[in-house]
Formats: structure tokens, C-alpha cells, sequence
């Protein structure tokens, strides 16, 4: 089954990502190089195989942690300073983008 | 040019030199900036910051002066640009990240600095480290030692590119698909990856998160031991971290103690330090595809170790050949999740003109992914999309499960340690596997299998192959073990390096020849 140009235009609108003609063409020959490659999964019997998510679970049970969900970072002006540092476009504490809602 | 660190040929005897004050961390950090600048060519580093390792060097003196050195005190490291730090950018090698200064430093980063060491910058690797030659950095490539024309390997490349040219004792490297291992196979260096768990990622930029595991580079398998476990250890801020390794709380000493248990153990047996060691050797591992320098290098080191009292027994991992699609199928999955979060609004490159928050969005991350990055996130994006999560990805995660039993059923039973190649060929030229997306990725097939199992696994230099250019140059030996062992990995690599002198090669040190 080929990937299509249709499909190929779907799937980088899903990645966010904006190709150019010609990029999209080479992607989407590219892609086609891949599954091809990706294709040889289809041919093997899996019946009754549980999908192996985290390694370690093929010796021990692994559970997820969660947090306490508490406030851990000091909070102030210096410390927003230093996390917004790298925003391409901030105001006052904001980040700011284009417009959302006319 | 004088190469500092080439009297030193280990971690223990800079200490020895250090402790001694036959030379400073001070002294030794100018020399190593200096050198650093003068194999500029090799393109291993991509940002310094000599006022701040100068400054860790008065810091690792003093407390030498104050009589609380520690193992790893004023040890010269640099860190792989996945890591993030404050004080030098961190990019993951990516124009996304072009001149992004890090909060806070990752937890491989804050272990090392607290055990004392001096870290000279950031390394070279592929972006976000997707890719195998180190050809794929938005900073150029980074240069083999042992050749200017041929690749160091990747992801970890300008790492094994600078142990490997005596530019740092150590370095640190992830490996998510073998890009520990297999840079350090091709700059004859040794490099180890951990059980999936026993580092945090804590501040490590994320590929793919169930595969992603930090390691360290060094030019022996004790020095590695000695970074490893100053590295490891359980750290709440990793989801995935590990608290116990086989009952053994997963702290710092813990690689120390099963390294110095499985080193005594071997030293009562005289001659044959092997003796009782079953080494498994899969015949997948030596089809075809594997070059036969490689090949005689590889079973040349395995010789070795039976002459060392080791037993051979034949293996076999049927589904080998499996992990490349499972491989191609999953990373590439987690990372265009991961890497959902370049979206050009609270960090990284956002393009110049746009018309709506998306278009901003999608451009800014069109312009600032590379090619093999933009790939990825594609097939990623493809495999969990709707309709086709349950036929690539879950599917791909059974195969995983059949490739993690492969190793479960021999590991244990009918031997101790796997042996085998670490990549097919010695390092390849420079530009050779850019003409297909996927020539590059069936190099992967002896390293991929073991990030899909989290098992750990190392690599160590075992002699030498003709290559690019009718050069000698090095290979790698993989050593792999099951979940938790690499005290006794590192011991049985250890054990070799005493009965051979590979790892004290050493490329002559070039410069200005390179392009």
C-alpha cells in the first residue's frame, strides 16, 4: 500500500510541520522507502503477544510514579526571569504569539 | 603539538598525578582549552565556556588542597550537547535550540559536577541525536581522530571524537539505538550503556523516552565504572527511574560494589580469570552484511577470552533481524511526540513571517528541524495516526516483547555474557550513507535490539580493520549482559583490557589538514 501525496500533506499538517512542494514530493517518495522497510512487521504472527511498552516489564512490574502534586520551584520575579529567558516573544511575564481570536 | 593527557592513561594515574600536585585542575584545564582550540578541526566541540571550567578547576583545587578529593576530582569531562547546562547552550545539535540557555543543569550533569569534576563544553552529536554518523548536526559534522574523511560515529560523536583524540578523560553520551557504543566502537574508545532506568533523564532532551539512556565514554573499561557510577542513581524528577535493581537500592556505589565483587570473584583464578564463564555468541551477529575485518577482530577477541578460561556456546536471538522495523517504527513514534513541544512559543527558533499561530508554528519547525528530524517526526506522526496505531505501533511494541524474551531465553541459562560485533564496518566515509533514508539505519542491526530489551551493554576496542583509504581502523567488541549487571560487564571488559593493549591505542593527534 503506497503512500499517497494526499497522505503525505495530511500527516505533515498533523506534525505541524510546512513543506514545500518539493520537500513534500521527497517526503512522501522517502516515506514509501520506509514502510517498505517497516513492512516486513506486518508478516509476523503476534496472536496472543502483549505489546512491550517499558523493558523492565519483561523481569518485574513496573509502575509509573506520580508526584505529589505540590509546588516544588521557588516562585519569583528572578526565577520567571530565568525560565522565560529563551521565549522568542514575552511581555511582562507572557508569552506572546499571534493573535487567536478576532 | 604536546598532548597532555597522552601520560595519563587512565583516570587512576591523573588522580595519582593530581593528589601529588605534580600538575593543578587549573593547569590542566588552560592546557586542555588550548588543545581543544588547536584540533578545532575535528569539530568535537560546539560550545565553551572557559571562565566557567576554569572556575570549576579553582573549585576541584582547592577542595584537592583541603584533602577531600574524590575519585573523580578535577577530572577533565565535557558533556554531550543532549544534556542540558546552565552556563553553555544546549541545542541537541538542532537550529531549533540555536542559543538556548538551559534553567537548570540535568541530573548526569549535577552528579558529575558535585563528584568534582571539571567539564571543557558541550560535544558534538547528531540532532536530538537521530542519526549514526554525526552528520545529521545543525553545527556540521564532527571528525574520526583516526581519519579526517571518515565518520566518528554518532549519536555521541564529537563525545567519542574527543576521548578518543585525548581532548577529555571521559565523556557523557545517551544511547537510544547504539549511539554509545557504536561511536565508541569507531574511535577505539570503550563506552557502556546502562540498564534502562539506572540514569535518570532527568534534563537529558528527550528522543524517544522508552528507549533513551544515558552512558559514559572513556578510553578504559574502569575508568568507565567509575564515571558509571557516579552517573547512576534513583532521582524522583525521571518518571522511569528506577529505585531497586534486583532488590539493590539504585544509588551511587552500587555499579562500584558489583564491579569489585565480580572483579575479586575473577582474580581467583589465576590464569584463566574466566574460568566458568559461558560467552554466548549469536549467529545472527555474523551473517551477512558483516565486514570481514570486523568479523576477524571481533572472533579474534573472542578467542581471546576462551584463551582467558571462557566457555563458547553457540546462540541464537531469531528475531535480530526484527529490530530495525520495531526500532523504526517506535523511536521514531516517541519522537514526534517528544518533539511535539518545539512549537516556537516558550523556547526555540520562531520563523520571521508567518500569518496565524499554527503557520508560525509549523514554519518556525520546518525551518528549524533538519532533514533526518523532520523524517522522523513524519513516520512518527504516520504510525499513531488514526487507523494505523494498532497495525505499526502496537505491533511493532509485540515485536519488542519477542526480541526482549530472545535475550531471556539464553541470558541465564546457556550463558552469562553475549559477545558480538558492534556495528558491521569500521568507520565509513564522511557523506556515504546520506543517498537513502534507510541505508544508514540497517547499520544499526547489532545495537538496536538491546535499547528495545533495556538490557545494558558496552563496547571496547579489540584490534583493528582495513578501511577508508587503506587505513587501519578500530572495532569495537559488544559486550552485552543481562538487566543490572554492568559491575560484571565492566569487570569481565576489564579483566580483557589487562590482557591486551587495545584501548591504549591512540591516533596521531592532526591538525589543520582537516576540511
Amino acid at each position: 500500500m503506497a503512500i499517497t501525496a494526499s497522505d503525505t500533506a495530511r500527516i505533515a499538517k498533523l506534525a505541524r510541520l510546512r513543506l514545500s512542494a518539493d520537500a513534500q514530493q521527497q517526503a512522501n517518495d522517502e516515506l514509501n522507502q520506509i514502510f517498505e522497510l517497516i513492512a516486513e512487521l506486518q508478516a509476523v504472527d503476534t496472536k496472543g503477544i502483549e505489546p512491550l511498552a517499558h523493558p523492565l516489564s519483561i523481569i518485574e512490574e513496573v509502575s509509573l510514579r506520580l508526584r505529589d502534586d505540590a509546588v516544588t520551584a521557588p516562585g519569583g520575579l528572578t526565577e520567571r526571569a530565568t525560565l522565560m529567558q529563551n521565549a522568542p516573544g514575552q511581555h511582562e511575564g507572557l508569552f506572546l504569539v499571534p493573535k487567536v481570536l478576532d | 603539538m604536546t598532548q597532555i593527557l597522552k601520560d595519563f592513561p587512565n583516570i587512576a594515574s591523573l588522580r595519582s598525578a593530581l593528589d601529588a600536585r605534580k600538575i593543578s585542575a587549573v593547569e590542566l584545564t588552560h592546557t586542555l582549552l588550548k588543545e581543544i582550540a588547536a584540533q578545532n578541526a575535528l569539530n568535537a566541540f560546539v560550545d565553551l565556556n572557559p571562565e566557567l571550567s576554569l572556575e570549576q578547576a579553582k573549585t576541584a583545587d582547592q577542595t584537592i588542597a583541603d584533602g577531600n578529593a574524590q575519585t573523580l576530582t578535577g577530572i577533565p569531562i565535557a558533556h554531550k550537547d543532549i544534556f542540558v547546562t546552565k552556563g553553555w547552550q544546549t541545542t541537541a545539535g538542532s537550529n531549533i535550540l540555536k542559543g538556548y540557555k538551559s534553567p537548570f543543569d540535568a541530573h548526569v550533569v549535577e552528579q558529575l559536577l558535585q563528584a568534582g569534576t571539571v567539564s571543557l563544553g558541550k560535544l558534538n552529536c547528531d540532532e536530538f541525536a537521530m542519526g549514526s554518523g554525526n552528520e545529521n548536526s545543525a553545527f556540521g559534522p564532527a571528525h574520526n581522530p583516526w581519519h579526517p574523511q571518515v565518520v566518528p560515529g554518532g549519536s555521541s560523536g564529537g563525545s567519542a571524537a574527543a576521548v578518543a583524540a585525548g581532548l577529555v578523560m571521559a565523556a557523557t553520551g545517551t544511547d537510544t539505538g547504539g549511539s554509545v557504543r557504536q561511536p565508541a566502537s569507531l574511535c577505539g574508545i570503550s563506552g557502556i550503556k546502562p540498564t534502562y532506568g539506572t540514569i535518570s533523564r532527568y534534563g537529558m532532551i528527550a528522543y524517544a523516552s522508552s528507549l533513551d539512556q544515558a552512558g559514559p565514554m572513556a578510553r578504559s573499561a574502569h575508568d568507565l565504572m567509575l564515571m558509571l557510577d557516579t552517573m547512576s542513581g534513583f532521582d524522583t524528577r525521571d518518571a522511569t527511574s528506577i529505585q531497586t535493581c534486583r532488590g539493590v537500592g539504585n544509588q551511587i556505589g552500587r555499579v562500584k560494589q558489583d564491579f569489585t565483587q565480580h572483579a575479586q570473584h575473577i582474580a581467583q583464578h589465576g590464569a584463566k580469570p574466566f574460568s566458568g564463564l559461558r560467552i554466548g555468541v549469536p549467529e545472527e551477529y555474523f551473517g551477512s552484511g558483516l565486514d570481514n575485518g570486523v568479523a576477524k577482530a571481533v572472533m579474534a577477541a573472542i578467542v581471546q577470552f576462551e584463551a582467558l578460561g571462557a566457555q563458547k556456546v553457540s546462540i541464537s536471538l531469531p528475531h535480530t533481524r526484527l529490530s530495525i522495523p520495531a526500532y523504526y517504527v517506535i523511536a521514531p513514534a516517541e519522537a514526534s511526540s517528544n518533539l511535539a513541544r518545539y512549537d516556537a512559543i516558550r523556547y526555540g527558533h520562531r520563523t520571521e513571517q508567518y500569518t496565524d499561530l499554527t503557520d508560525m508554528t509549523a514554519r518556525s519547525r520546518s525551518e528549524g528541524f533538519g532533514a533526518e528530524v523532520q523524517r522522523r517526526i513524519m513516520v512518527g506522526t504516520y504510525v499513531l495516526s488514526h487507523g494505523y496505531y494498532d497495525a505499526y505501533y502496537l505491533q511493532a511494541q509485540r515485536i519488542r516483547r519477542l526480541i526482549a524474551q530472545d535475550y531471556q531465553a539464553v541470558l541465564g541459562s546457556k550463558c552469562d555474557i553475549i559477545l558480538g560485533p558492534v556495528n558491521p564496518t569500521v568507520a565509513t566515509p564522511m557523506g556515504e550513507k546520506n543517498q537513502s533514508p534507510t541505508a544508514a539505519w540497517l547499520a544499526d542491526i547489532y545495537t538496536l535490539s538491546l535499547n528495545l530489551a533495556g538490557l545494558p551493554g558496552m563496547s571496547i576496542p579489540c584490534g583493528f580493520a582495513p578501511g577508508f583509504d587503506g587505513q587501519d581502523l578500530p572495532v569495537g567488541l559488544q559486550l552485552i549482559g543481562n538487566y543490572f549487571e554492568e559491575g560484571q560487564l565492566l569487570a569481565l571488559a576489564h579483566q580483557f583490557q589487562l590482557a591486551t593493549d587495545w584501548h591504549l591505542r591512540r591516533p596521531e593527534p592532526r591538525t589543520g589538514d582537516q576540511a
